[in-house]
């Protein structure tokens, strides 16, 4: 079945994972996309702020977004987002962590400007084995409605 | 990398370009982003996108890609010169994305930064906190991407 925005009420939608993140994979999505000394080099991350090896903040939220599209996103009429009101990075991911990310809807309205759409604002908090926030994310997501594709499906 | 007393508001840096092939948003995409627009190119073209589209974690990542390399070629120079060399921390987040138009397969984007507000850290007083505006434009001049990214950047006379 195919989620339109009407399976997306306000309130807690659900909670994805367990997902590990190895050390090979923090050090090569570093390597690529953001080599600095803390993302890379283990001597150098325990002199840094996070005090250890870290992944990339970016990393962090790709893996995220791979969660949602595996949890709900992948099945859902999704159109694409506009953009992302909000990251916030609480605390370092670790090489061997395991992830597990929660779901909220934020917000759900129907669109101004097309109307066969509506727009769902999530909020995701990825956490570690010991209940850690790591990040938090505000973003909204264009959904089409369940009439919309309906009349896709008859036409 | 330039220390905190060195940045003024309103500074920018032109960070360079990259271009995003078919073949590097579908690798992206299906490591972090398997929806069915950023891996195939018919599927792109019928969505509201209009052709094969790079993630937007593609297109920040490059971003971060870019500005770490522009850190890298400014330690450089510093180093050149004999001057000791800033190491920024870790950044505590970032407000206000927009994917404010479709990365298409063959677009070379070009990225920037420019430095919206400074202020000392009241619980790290050897740091500052910067906050930057970056964007990227298409080539043919139209801007793509925008964020307000915040970072730690160290005092220059943190440890003397």
């Amino acid at each position: 079945m195919t989620l339109t925005f009407e399976d997306f009420p306000p309130g807690r939608f659900g909670t994805f994972g367990p997902r590990r993140v190895t050390r090979e994979e923090i050090l090569a999505f570093a390597a690529e996309f953001d080599p600095q000394p803390m993302h890379l080099d283990e001597e150098a991350a325990k002199r840094s702020m996070l005090r250890g090896l870290s992944a990339s903040g970016w990393h962090l939220c790709s893996i995220m977004m791979r969660m949602m599209v595996d949890g709900y996103m992948g099945r859902t009429a999704s159109l694409g987002s506009p953009g992302v009101d909000e990251v916030r990075w609480l605390a370092p991911l670790r090489p061997g962590d395991d992830l597990t990310l929660e779901i909220d809807v934020a917000e759900a309205r129907v669109s101004r400007s097309r109307p066969e759409t509506g727009i769902v604002t999530f909020k995701g908090v990825v956490r570690n084995a010991a209940g850690q926030a790591l990040c938090e994310m505000v973003s909204p997501i264009i959904v089409q409605r369940r009439a919309s594709i309906a009349a896709e499906q008859a036409g | 990398m330039r220390f905190f007393e060195d940045i003024e508001i309103g500074q920018r840096r032109e960070l360079g370009s990259f271009t995003f092939t078919a073949d590097l948003i579908k690798k992206f995409a299906a490591q972090f982003d398997p929806q069915r627009f950023h891996l195939d190119e018919e599927e792109g073209r019928k969505s509201l996108f209009g052709g094969l589209a790079a993630s937007g974690w593609h297109v920040g990542s490059v971003c971060m890609k870019l500005l770490v390399a522009d850190g890298q070629r400014q330690a450089k120079e510093a180093a050149a010169r004999g001057e000791k060399i800033a190491i920024w921390g870790p950044s505590p987040g970032f407000r206000e994305l927009r994917w404010i138009k479709p990365v298409l397969a063959g677009d070379t984007i070009s990225f920037a930064s420019e430095v919206e507000s400074l202020r000392l850290s009241d619980s790290r007083p050897e740091w500052g906190i910067l906050q930057a505006r970056n964007t990227g434009t298409n080539q043919r001049g139209e801007l793509v991407f925008s964020l307000l990214a915040t970072a730690f950047v160290p005092r220059r006379n943190a440890n003397s």
